[in-house]
């Protein structure tokens, strides 16, 4: 196969909707995903990413809509015929043959002539560092080299269109990383398009050039990594996007037209009942006791926008999570430099990015323009 | 002197468990050892009532047994018929078996639980249509009258789904992804990995069709066309009983199944294994 690989195919859905029976598996959708491009599907186990991609696939028949691969519509064609080739989750490779019969079996169902099939099989067994392997049973193979034949077979087929159902989440930490980076870097190498299904938020911040989001059958969001994680279009993006987890609050309106809860009291766009500020937990600075005591004696540093106790403090080498605790804001955490001295029990003061911070509607959605607070030294 | 206590205990549960076995073990081998001891026995001291040990082993029995009537023929006999039964019951049940496992059509469930309910039909029940069927087709003493109403069995269909059942789903998956249709797929994935259930299956369906009496004895008429067990049967006629002769024959013709059994025993296992109970 080589190192150059033909062009990748574009996929498109329109209207795509799966449906078992009475259960709506996936609610009507489109997509695109780009010649080349590396897509990631993430959301929380059965949200449907992997029904979607079975639907890609051809294992699955959609209930509506079109699937579109390399400009040809491919609803009634076979998986076989779709050029696409798929790395599952369990690996799925034949334990009856050996690695080499595993990565010719698709090769051989196309009626490659034997030479060409024997040299196809050598060269990606070669590219993969399988050469030794070749003679054994998957049996016989450790979890990674599994995974190395998983993918060798379907590279081996040159397909335009390569999809990956979770397939690193039966290796150990370690290793998961490694094939992370071998997966990019066969990408960068190969270009071509790739969709590739996680749950783990991480990997597809890692590793997608674009990431769609996924919850209970419905595509929440798709862009790239840092606008998914920067701008999140809802609520259940925020919070599934990023660890620690976005710190979030219900905010109510009160009677002179303000949005309060918690310490914090916001200017309200007029059309606001309720919402909820949402803050990720680098984009709050928290500054040690003895600073917020040198602020609050009147210096010309800025104050904090609240006040809060020290629950806990997690020194994790590079950086510290600052467990935070006060009215409204249990469970906030902060991610602060190693040089922040504090300790539970401490009071600090805490100021929030406001350009960076969040807030959405009742319905979830993401209000455009910056939270504002209402007043100047939010209550304290 | 701490330890002999303790071995005491440990060999006391041991030694019933044995004894126990050996009684089992000894009630299931006695017809056997009757059959052996008897196959060995004159015409008049079977019904001596002396001892069961044979006076002095009359070995002749065996030759003269076995050329009492052509048992070489009886065999050949057996072998085809319990080897096409073998083969045509691996054939269908593996084929049937993975459709009802793996092919979504209409009514599958329901027509599965009607192939199951026949097997609540008592064999001898369908015995007269069977045997009217081969009558009206003209196959009467012929080995298509022998061997076609066997090749069908829906045990062994039942075993087949529920063997393939177990082979991961994504195994099937992945084939289809590299291009294999059903056929392939059964053929190239599900069915060599469904090797030991097959092996099961042919062991089974050999044994039952190499002992089958009633239905060969209906369906052949001919000496060329008997099986061993038809001709074991012969030596009980009307008026004449040779217990020694038929013991000979019995052992003879027991003794291929027994090898059989020596070497798959393992199959017989699973095999049972697999169904609960036989």
């Amino acid at each position: 196969m080589g190192s150059v690989s033909r062009a990748g195919q574009g996929v498109v859905l329109r209207g795509v909707e799966k449906r078992f029976g009475d259960v709506v598996a996936l609610e009507p959708m489109d997509l695109e995903v780009r010649p080349g491009e590396l897509m990631v599907l993430v959301g929380p186990s059965g949200c449907g990413k992997s029904t979607l991609l079975r639907l890609i696939a051809g294992l699955e028949e959609s209930t509506s809509g079109e699937v579109w691969i390399g400009g040809r519509r491919v609803d009634e064609v076979e998986p076989g015929a779709r050029d696409v080739a798929m790395v599952f989750q369990s690996y799925a490779l034949y334990p009856h043959m050996t690695v080499a019969r595993n990565l010719g079996f698709g090769l051989r169902m196309r009626g490659t002539p034997r030479a060409e099939l024997e040299q196809r099989v050598a060269e990606t067994a070669a590219a993969l560092g399988l050469g030794e392997l070749l003679e054994r049973k998957p049996g016989q193979l450790s979890g990674g080299q599994r995974q190395r034949v998983a993918l060798g077979r379907a590279m081996v087929r040159d397909p335009g269109v390569f999809l990956f159902d979770e397939p690193l989440s039966n290796l150990d930490a370690e290793l998961r990383l490694r094939t992370r980076d071998e997966i990019a870097a066969l990408h960068r190498r190969l270009g071509t398009t790739m969709i590739f299904v996680t749950h783990d938020q991480v990997e597809a911040l890692s590793l997608g050039q674009r990431v769609a989001v996924m919850d209970r059958g419905r595509l929440q969001q798709v862009g790239t990594p840092a606008e998914v994680y920067r701008r999140p279009g809802n609520l259940f993006v925020a919070g599934f996007v990023g660890s620690p987890p976005i710190n979030r609050i219900p905010l109510f309106r009160d009677d002179r037209g303000r949005l309060a809860g918690g310490p914090f009291v916001l200017a309200a766009p007029s059309s606001l009942s309720r919402a909820t500020l949402a803050v990720r937990p680098e984009d709050l600075a928290v500054a040690g006791p003895g600073e917020a005591d040198g602020d609050a004696s009147g210096g010309s540093t800025r104050t904090g926008d609240f006040r809060a106790t020290v629950l806990r403090v997690e020194a994790l080498g590079s950086e510290q999570r600052v467990h935070l605790d006060g009215p409204g804001i249990a469970a906030w955490v902060a991610r602060a430099s190693p040089a922040l001295r504090v300790a539970s029990g401490d009071r600090v003061s805490v100021s929030v990015d406001w350009e960076r911070s969040h807030l959405f509607g009742p319905d979830g959605r993401r209000q455009e323009g910056v939270p504002r607070p209402a007043e100047q030294g939010v209550s304290r | 002197m701490h330890v002999a206590p303790m071995a005491d205990r440990a060999v006391a549960p041991r030694m019933a468990r044995g004894l126990l076995l050996a009684g089992a073990c000894l009630v299931m081998a006695s017809p056997f050892l009757w059959m052996g001891l008897t196959s060995l026995m004159g015409q008049l001291e079977v019904f001596s009532g002396g001892s069961i040990l044979p006076q002095a082993p009359r070995w002749s029995n065996y030759p003269e047994a076995l050329t009492a009537q052509p048992f070489g023929r009886y065999f050949l006999n057996s072998l085809v018929f319990a080897t096409a039964v073998a083969a045509g019951q691996v054939a269908t049940s593996a084929t049937a078996g993975y459709a009802f496992a793996r092919l979504d059509f209409p009514g599958r469930e329901g027509l599965f639980l009607l192939f199951l309910s026949t097997m609540m039909v008592p064999a001898v029940v369908v015995l007269i249509p069977r045997f009217l069927v081969i009558d009206a087709l003209d196959w009467i003493d012929t080995y298509q009258g022998l061997i076609s109403t066997e090749l069908v069995s829906v045990w062994g269909i039942f075993l087949m789904r529920q063997y393939f059942r177990t082979v991961p789903r994504e195994l099937e998956d992945a084939a289809r992804v590299d291009g294999a249709r059903h056929l392939r797929i059964f053929w190239s994935v599900a069915l060599p990995l469904a090797k030991p259930a097959v092996a099961t299956l042919a062991l089974f369906a050999f044994v039952d069709a190499w002992k089958n009496l009633l239905w060969p004895l209906l369906v052949t008429r001919s000496m060329e066309m008997r099986v061993v067990e038809v001709g074991i049967a012969a030596f009980h006629s009307t008026y004449e009983i040779n217990w020694p002769y038929q013991m000979a024959a019995g052992v003879t013709a027991v003794l291929p199944i027994a090898l059989l059994f020596l070497f798959t025993q393992r199959y017989f296992v699973r095999g049972i294994q697999l169904e609960g109970i036989r």
